[in-house]
């Protein structure tokens, strides 16, 4: 358990408008594969932003990142999408499905971007996810026919297509019910234990923090316990 | 792999908004549809009226102007000084060309020269009664002309081939026939300016489009004019010349003059206005449809707006699974051809539905004899050309919302949420 999959170095950011202020100060840490960890705050304490950065979404920072042991500082735009595809997968607070497509097609298309496997291939692995999740019978209606908890589980699969190095999630439960934030969280635990999953998950659910496996605490942009 | 995807978002993000890709495609449709009909009218207009006058008129025309000897005998005396000659009469053969049997074998042979129609022109007078009217008749060559210069196409009565059939006939201008009275089968007599008269049959009627023409001019064939002259086989007063390349003329007739020592007239300086006639029609045309075009460009850019505003979250998570801009930037510009290429093709299928119809609005004027609907032009230069304007300008119209959706910032718009 001591492949590192996450390197914050010295990670710094600051808004400039109007006036500089710093939001992230010297973040330094570092996730391991198979770990499932949480991040938490009170609003403001910049753990979304933190998230971003993290994920290459957000480019405007300084310090080093490194995902996979590859630094991710000076790579374009086109190279930062394929890691992102490849290596990465996201859950939101909102669940982001598009409703032109049939959720089996939403958890494929990460998968058909990232052309490692035929068609028919992804297809096939898009049913083992959902199978997964316990929603592949609703695998062939539309986004906007299933229940918030869901279309949180749909997100989740999608997330998973493309077996990622690490699942990042902002406020994934955030919008659920008690129930269905049981059942994501049940989910999340299931991955790691059962497919040695790493996780990064932000949240303001202290409950939902203290049962993952490592909590790093921040405030006003500094980590203050990990 | 990529592009079959970036196809298949595409399609969808189409069909999701379709009835507003709809109105867009219909604006790419009416453009193209008004492009290719006003073309087609404008350049038959074009077409018509450059064949009213340039078909019937030679690409260069030989003849002799009647005028007195540059050389006259006491320029030959050397060391007269000062000679001052009074009253000069032109003399001379008159309109007759010189050795024109030779002229136009020599014309026969030349690789630039179409054909060559030889023609005899001759003033006379109609006698109506004790009334006599003046006019001309053209001997021609009844088959050269016809092939050269579409005669029978202005001959509204009777057979143009008569004229070399019947001895001693003529087909009268429309307006002339009218004053006299006369129909096919009269007989006509008309007296040359020498005094001699002659009775012709008239075996139809010429009708050119220009009612002052019609009123003097009268055709007979070659032999007959001749024989009304008194003049031999060889006598020919006009060489009508069409080239193989209309704008060779004028260096053709600048070597005819010298070569065959007559004068010689192109058709770009006989009738230099009608190229720019036709011109700035064209030009009018082309400024319509191409306007017309941009107005759907506007359409096609703020429909694609709308979609991306609409789509913001959908690009976001295209963006934050993997999608590059550049992929976003295609699936947009993807959709934003796809609006100009089915708006296009069926803007060229109603164009030439709108053409054909144009084609039957009966047209008829009493100046244009063989016009009997409005004519258009099916030139597939125009389809061509109306396909490939609407792909650019949809293209160009896609191009702008299409990289503001490569550059959103999914950041953003996940953390507005």
């Amino acid at each position: 358990m001591s492949e590192i999959i996450l390197e914050a170095n010295a990670i710094n950011k600051s808004f400039h408008d109007p006036v500089t202020i710093p939001i992230l100060k010297d973040i330094t840490f570092t996730v391991n594969k198979g770990e499932f960890v949480s991040v938490i705050g009170r609003s403001g304490c910049g753990k979304s932003t933190l998230l971003y950065i993290l994920s290459t979404m957000d480019t405007d920072y300084e310090g080093k990142l490194y995902i996979d042991r590859q630094l991710m500082n000076n790579l374009k735009e086109r190279e930062l999408a394929s890691i992102r595809n490849e290596k990465i997968g996201f859950v939101f607070q909102f669940h982001y499905l598009l409703n032109e497509f049939n959720v089996l097609r939403n958890v494929m298309l990460p998968g058909i971007k990232l052309g490692k496997y035929a068609v028919k291939e992804v297809e096939h692995r898009a049913m083992e996810k959902l199978k997964i999740l316990g929603i592949d019978d609703q695998a062939l209606k539309l986004p906007n026919q299933l229940s918030g908890g869901q279309k949180q589980r749909v997100a989740i699969a999608r997330a998973l297509i493309n077996d990622p190095l690490i699942i990042m999630g902002d406020e994934p439960t955030g919008n659920l019910d008690k129930k269905n934030s049981e059942t994501v969280f049940d989910i999340f635990h299931q991955l790691t234990k059962e497919f040695n999953q790493t996780l990064l998950i932000v949240t303001h659910d202290n409950e939902f923090a203290s049962r993952t496996q490592r909590i790093i605490e921040m405030e006003d942009g500094r980590i203050v316990k990990q | 792999m990529n592009s079959k995807l970036i196809f298949e978002i595409a399609k969808s993000l189409l069909l999701a908004r379709w009835k507003q890709s709809m109105v867009a495609a219909v604006g790419v449709t009416f453009s193209i549809a008004m492009f290719i009909t006003l073309l087609g009218f404008m350049t038959g207009l074009n077409d018509m009226l450059d064949g009213l006058i340039l078909n019937r008129t030679p690409h260069v025309r030989l003849f002799n102007e009647v005028k007195p000897n540059p050389q006259q005998p006491s320029n030959l005396v050397k060391g007269l000084g000062y000679v001052l000659i009074q009253s000069i009469k032109p003399t001379g053969n008159g309109q007759n060309i010189d050795n024109a049997n030779a002229i136009l074998g020599a014309l026969h042979r030349d690789e630039r020269v179409l054909g060559v129609s030889p023609k005899v022109t001759v003033q006379v007078f109609y006698n109506v009664g004790n009334i006599d009217i003046t006019g001309v008749i053209n001997g021609v060559d009844v088959e050269a002309e016809q092939k050269l210069f579409h005669f029978g196409d202005y001959v509204t009565k009777g057979n143009p081939a008569d004229l070399k059939n019947v001895p001693n006939s003529i087909i009268l201008g429309k307006a002339a026939a009218e004053k006299m009275m006369a129909s096919i089968g009269d007989v006509v007599l008309v007296t040359t300016s020498r005094g001699d008269r002659q009775s012709l049959k008239v075996v139809g009627l010429f009708q050119s489009g220009l009612q002052d023409l019609d009123k003097v001019q009268s055709f007979a064939s070659l032999a007959t004019t001749q024989k009304l002259l008194g003049k031999p086989a060889s006598y020919i007063t006009d060489i009508n010349i069409k080239s193989v390349d209309i704008l060779s003329a004028p260096a053709m007739a600048n070597e005819y003059r010298k070569l065959f020592a007559t004068d010689a007239e192109d058709i770009q300086t006989a009738n230099s206005q009608f190229e720019t006639g036709s011109d700035v029609r064209s030009v009018i045309s082309y400024a319509v449809g191409i306007t017309l075009l941009i107005v759907a460009g506007f359409g096609i850019y703020n429909i694609l707006n709308m979609m991306i505003y609409e789509k913001m979250d959908s690009i976001a998570i295209l963006k934050a699974t993997g999608f590059s801009g550049s992929d976003v930037k295609n699936i947009f510009i993807t959709i934003a051809l796809t609006i100009g290429f089915l708006g296009g093709l069926f803007g060229l299928i109603f164009g030439f539905l709108l053409s054909n119809i144009v084609d039957r609005i009966p047209f008829n004027t009493a100046g244009l004899p063989t016009i009997k609907t409005f004519p258009v032009n099916y030139s597939l230069k125009f389809y061509v050309i109306g396909m490939v304007f609407s792909i650019i300008t949809t293209y160009l119209a896609g191009m702008f919302p299409a990289r503001k959706a490569s550059k959103i910032d999914p950041v953003i718009i996940i953390r507005g949420k």
